[in-house]
């Protein structure tokens, strides 16, 4: 029954009408933050009803919607979605409601117009995740660039033109490679279907061209080293909102779109390259590692952790193709694929949680640098709590989701290398040392100055986004198995597509 | 002896925007002074009824004047265009030539005439019809740039666009004259039939073509004929540069496809590497020049002239869907351009001319709603989606891919990136920093209305751009 209701376009259009509705109402509106919160609430019913109706059997696209509509190109508004997009879709809706909530107080100026963007980037979001036409889904993937560049220009720091800018020519640089590769491969298989492109025959030459496209566009997504460097910029400069949004989902796109674009389309050339992606994930894990380790930023350094927690992802989508090589039965290529998915995911809820928490004290003290810190436990308590239970789900406790996706990818590591998995697991030593070193300073021992001394504990509005995060990270880390069953028809799919070459 | 009936009927769009060129010219004369609200709404009549006639008569289609003259479905569609946006042109620009003294019959009259120009270019199957058509349109043109006399910069760009654009012309027809000598013809159709049949001298006609090619790169402003635009654009006054930069453009598209693809489509192999060579220096140039801009109407010159890249990129491509993907370009530029200018105008008033980057400062503080309207007209023009400028480049993109020119696809979508930035830098005056001086905006209610709907209507087009897509796919097929 649910499954007749057009719920994709109502997910997509929902907050992008409701953010339209917002913006109209203007700044003077009461009801300007209820509405809001109240789109981005219905919006997360309705991505769980998503979840309710979705059959977990199946890798084929449920939910399908298509109409047409562009008829000369032969463009349809085609949507759909598989065990990759529902999670992301949900971990979507989820982190606006957050965004919706977190700037309720802190947000004065301009604030219909700040809620309004956040809105509709929600339903852009979304959109990306369940469109199954090239042309569609690119235009979603920009669209998208415009309602953050605002974010960040208009609400962000004192950097922020620069930041903002260097973002979207950043972006935008890589994904006008996508568009060619999308335009060439219409130019091959007649039509705009991603589904079509997928099984597309194309030959080595044409794999390692299309196989760069992509990756150029979504490595500057994810951010792969060495084009990761807007990433710091932009999220230091970005509102607690903006990075809030950046770390959780605008980073998955990139991840997203090498699991729906370059390994089923290009599944030779990412055999022939994967030793070139695995290098640069492995770069991200170690080196970004350690240059997170040097931050005297808080945000700088959990937008670096955020880079060496998205190198798992890559690595975990693209190590397949050497564990095919070690073994016949593959087993742990599904391991590894799920353990990158579960990755993305946990990210988004821990870099989230993380941003908050900065965004947090941020606001109390309005300063970002970690020396200006020191004590914070004897004034806030309560949020010391969550802040430290953050640490540690980022640093990879188990028990925590941040577990979960590392510990599956790094045991699909062992086999397909041993040095792979040895150079990832360092994140494990890494990573905690960073952030937990970053707790002590900023956490723990007396207080500092006065300036600590005067803070007041997290209100209820911050407890409530705090402890539902926290929640989050702690069911899926002792149970990640829902995420899972959703996950693994698509997975066993995929990994049937990137082990059958095409030439 | 045998006489062919000339069919009036196919021209009848242009024979009546003629009497009324005619009568406006007759109350200028008689009224003096104080003929500029007549002629206004004279002007204004003459190009509504004009475009209900070329309306009514869209299906018909045909040859007349002893083959100059042919309406077809690409001259329907190119005049509603022209007719459609010299209203908007002539309705956003009243208010500003009222303020600087300028509201005046003259203009108006130059401004059907110039329409009439654009209107036999877009019809012309012959040689000289097609000279005549353009030789209107420039000469009018000159003397609209030249209108505001006390202004030594307007003069000047009068005096270069003059001087220049007389060296386009005799190009041009220093190009059609050794065509002639080679096919023995003026007639378009009968050009292309004696390429197709006849065992021409290739050397004289490839010859000829880059006189051709010339001409219509200075009329188009491709680089490297572009040096007039910007000087032109910048040194009009802002009503002349929002006339110039989009009907015209409009009739140049006519041109370059009744000159190359009616007349000399056979020698396609010949044009497209000259086609190439513009269209990839134009949108170098175009992009990276207008980085540097401060002035916003040179900065869109410089923008017009990357357009104008890729624009040739879709007649280069060489097929039908190419040059319907072109057409699309061509409207969603002129569409695009006539709502930024339109912008400029409502930002000016008496005596300050709104045409500094640096003027727009602040303007979503005072005035958010046409900061909107603008941020949708430049992520237009950079063309990111939902916008229109998005398809019209997608389209001519993927015209070139089609032909397998993925060389010129890459320079051209790394171009849009740096094109990005400059429109880019627009958005963050108005949107990220914070105003200088108030200024208010007291244009007239129908102006407000008319820019709101033009730019609505870019953003409308960017959900919805299928009905003109398959307008301009079925104009070709």
């Amino acid at each position: 029954m649910i499954a007749d209701l057009p719920l994709l376009s109502l997910v997509i259009w929902l907050p992008i009408l409701g953010g339209l509705t917002v913006l109209i109402n203007g700044d003077n509106n009461i009801w300007v933050r209820p509405l809001a919160l109240l789109v981005s609430l219905l919006t997360l019913v309705a991505t769980l009803a998503l979840y309710v109706g979705f059959d977990i059997s199946t890798h084929q696209m449920q939910f399908v919607e298509q109409a047409t509509w562009i008829a000369s190109y032969n463009i349809n508004y085609h949507l759909g979605i598989d065990g990759f997009a529902l999670p992301l879709i949900i971990l979507t809706a989820f982190s606006t409601v957050i965004v919706v909530v977190a700037g309720w107080e802190v947000i004065q100026y301009r604030i219909s117009q700040y809620m309004a963007a956040f809105l509709i980037m929600e339903g852009l979001m979304i959109a990306v995740f369940t469109a199954l036409d090239a042309i569609l889904f690119y235009v979603f993937f920009e669209a998208m660039l415009i309602p953050l560049f605002l974010v960040i220009g208009i609400w962000g720091g004192p950097n922020r033109v620069y930041a903002t800018l260097k973002f979207f020519l950043y972006t935008f640089f890589g994904s006008v490679f996508l568009l060619l590769a999308l335009l060439y491969l219409n130019h091959v298989v007649g039509s705009f279907s991603i589904l079509a492109y997928q099984q597309a025959a194309l030959t080595m030459q044409e794999q390692i061209w299309l196989f760069c496209a992509f990756l150029i566009a979504f490595a500057v997504k994810v951010p792969m080293w060495p084009v990761h460097t807007w990433l710091p910029d932009a999220h230091v400069e970005a509102p607690t909102g903006g990075s809030v949004i950046l770390a959780a989902i605008t980073l998955k796109i990139g991840g997203y779109g090498l699991l729906r674009f370059a390994l089923p389309i290009a599944p030779d050339a990412s055999m022939y390259l994967d030793g070139l992606v695995i290098s640069l994930s492995l770069i991200a894990v170690v080196y970004i590692g350690f240059v997170a380790l040097a931050q005297t930023d808080l945000k700088k350094l959990i937008a670096y952790s955020s880079i060496a927690h998205m190198g798992f992802v890559t690595l975990g989508l693209f190590i397949v193709f050497r564990i095919f090589a070690n073994s016949a039965t593959g087993s742990g290529a599904i391991l590894a694929v799920e353990g990158a998915v579960i990755q993305m995911i946990s990210h988004g809820f821990i870099a989230a949680a993380m941003f908050l928490s900065v965004g947090v004290l941020y606001d109390r003290m309005h300063t970002r640098e970690i020396g200006d810190y020191g004590g914070v436990i004897n004034t806030m308590p309560m949020f010391a709590g969550f802040a430290v239970f953050f640490a540690m789900a980022n640093a990879g406790l188990p028990g925590t989701s941040g577990f979960v996706g590392e510990f599956m990818v790094i045991l699909a590591a062992f086999q397909a290398n041993f040095w792979f998995a040895f150079l990832a697991a360092t994140t494990l030593i890494l990573g905690a040392a960073y952030t937990l070193w970053m707790i002590k300073r900023v956490i723990f021992g007396e207080v500092t100055n006065d300036n600590v001394a005067a803070l007041t504990d997290i209100n209820r509005r911050e407890f409530a986004m705090l402890a539902s995060l926290a929640g989050i990270v702690l069911v899926i880390g002792v149970w990640p198995a829902p995420i899972i069953d959703v996950l693994h028809a698509s997975v066993e799919h995929l990994l049937t597509q990137v082990s059958q070459s095409k030439l | 002896m045998m006489f062919e009936v000339i069919n009036m009927s196919f021209a009848l769009p242009e024979i009546f925007m003629m009497v009324m060129a005619c009568i406006i010219l007759l109350v200028v004369a008689f009224i003096g002074e104080s003929s500029g609200a007549a002629s206004y709404w004279l002007s204004q009549f003459t190009l509504v009824v004009t475009s209900i006639i070329v309306y009514q008569s869209l299906a018909s289609a045909g040859v007349t004047f002893d083959g100059s003259y042919i309406k077809d479905a690409l001259s329907d569609v190119l005049k509603l265009a022209i007719c459609i946006i010299n209203v908007v042109v002539l309705l956003y620009s009243a208010s500003y030539l009222r303020a600087r003294n300028l509201f005046k019959g003259e203009y108006y009259a130059l401004a059907i005439f110039a329409t009439l120009g654009m209107l036999i270019m877009v019809s012309s199957s012959h040689f000289l019809t097609l000279y005549l058509g353009l030789e209107l349109l420039s000469l009018c043109l000159y003397a609209m740039v030249a209108m505001h006399r006390d202004s030594t910069m307007a003069t000047e760009a009068a005096m270069k666009f003059f001087i220049l654009g007389a060296l386009a012309s005799g190009m041009l027809l220093y190009g059609m004259s050794i065509i002639y000598g080679a096919t023995g013809s003026l007639a378009l159709a009968s050009i292309a039939t004696a390429i197709q049949t006849g065992d021409l001298n290739n050397t004289v006609l490839s010859f000829g073509l880059v006189f051709l090619i010339i001409g219509i790169g200075f009329k188009f402003g491709a680089v490297p004929f572009h040096m007039w635009l910007p000087d032109v654009y910048h040194g009009a006054p802002t009503a002349v540069t929002l006339f110039i930069a989009t009907a015209p453009k409009i009739a140049a598209f006519a041109m370059i496809i009744r000159l190359l693809v009616d007349g000399l489509g056979d020698l396609h192999q010949h044009w497209q590497g000259m086609l190439i060579i513009l269209a990839v220096l134009s949108m170098i140039i175009g992009n990276v020049v207008a980085i540097a801009q401060t002035n916003l109407k040179r900065m869109l010159a410089y923008s017009t002239i990357s357009h104008v890249g890729f624009l040739l990129l879709g007649v280069l491509s060489g097929t039908s869907e190419a040059y319907a993907a072109s057409m699309f370009y061509v409207l969603v530029y002129a569409l695009t351009t006539l709502g930024a200018f339109g912008m400029i105008i409502l930002m000016s008033r008496q005596g300050f001319e709104a045409e500094n980057i640096e003027d727009y400062k602040g303007l979503s503080e005072h005035s958010p709603w046409f900061a909107f309207m603008m941020l949708i007209l430049m992520f237009s023009m950079a063309g990111i989606p939902p916008m229109v400028g998005f398809y019209a480049k997608l389209a001519v993109i993927k015209a070139v891919i089609s032909v397998d020119l993925i060389s010129v696809a890459i320079i051209a979508v790394l171009m849009s990136v740096i094109g990005a930035f400059y429109y880019l830098r627009l958005i963050k005056v108005m949107y990220f920093d914070s105003p200088e001086k108030q200024h208010e905006i007291h244009a007239p209610k129908e102006m407000c209305i008319m820019l709101s709907s033009n730019a609505l209507l870019v953003l409308a087009l960017g959900i919805f751009p299928g009905s003109l897509m398959a307008i301009c796919i079925t104009v070709f097929s």
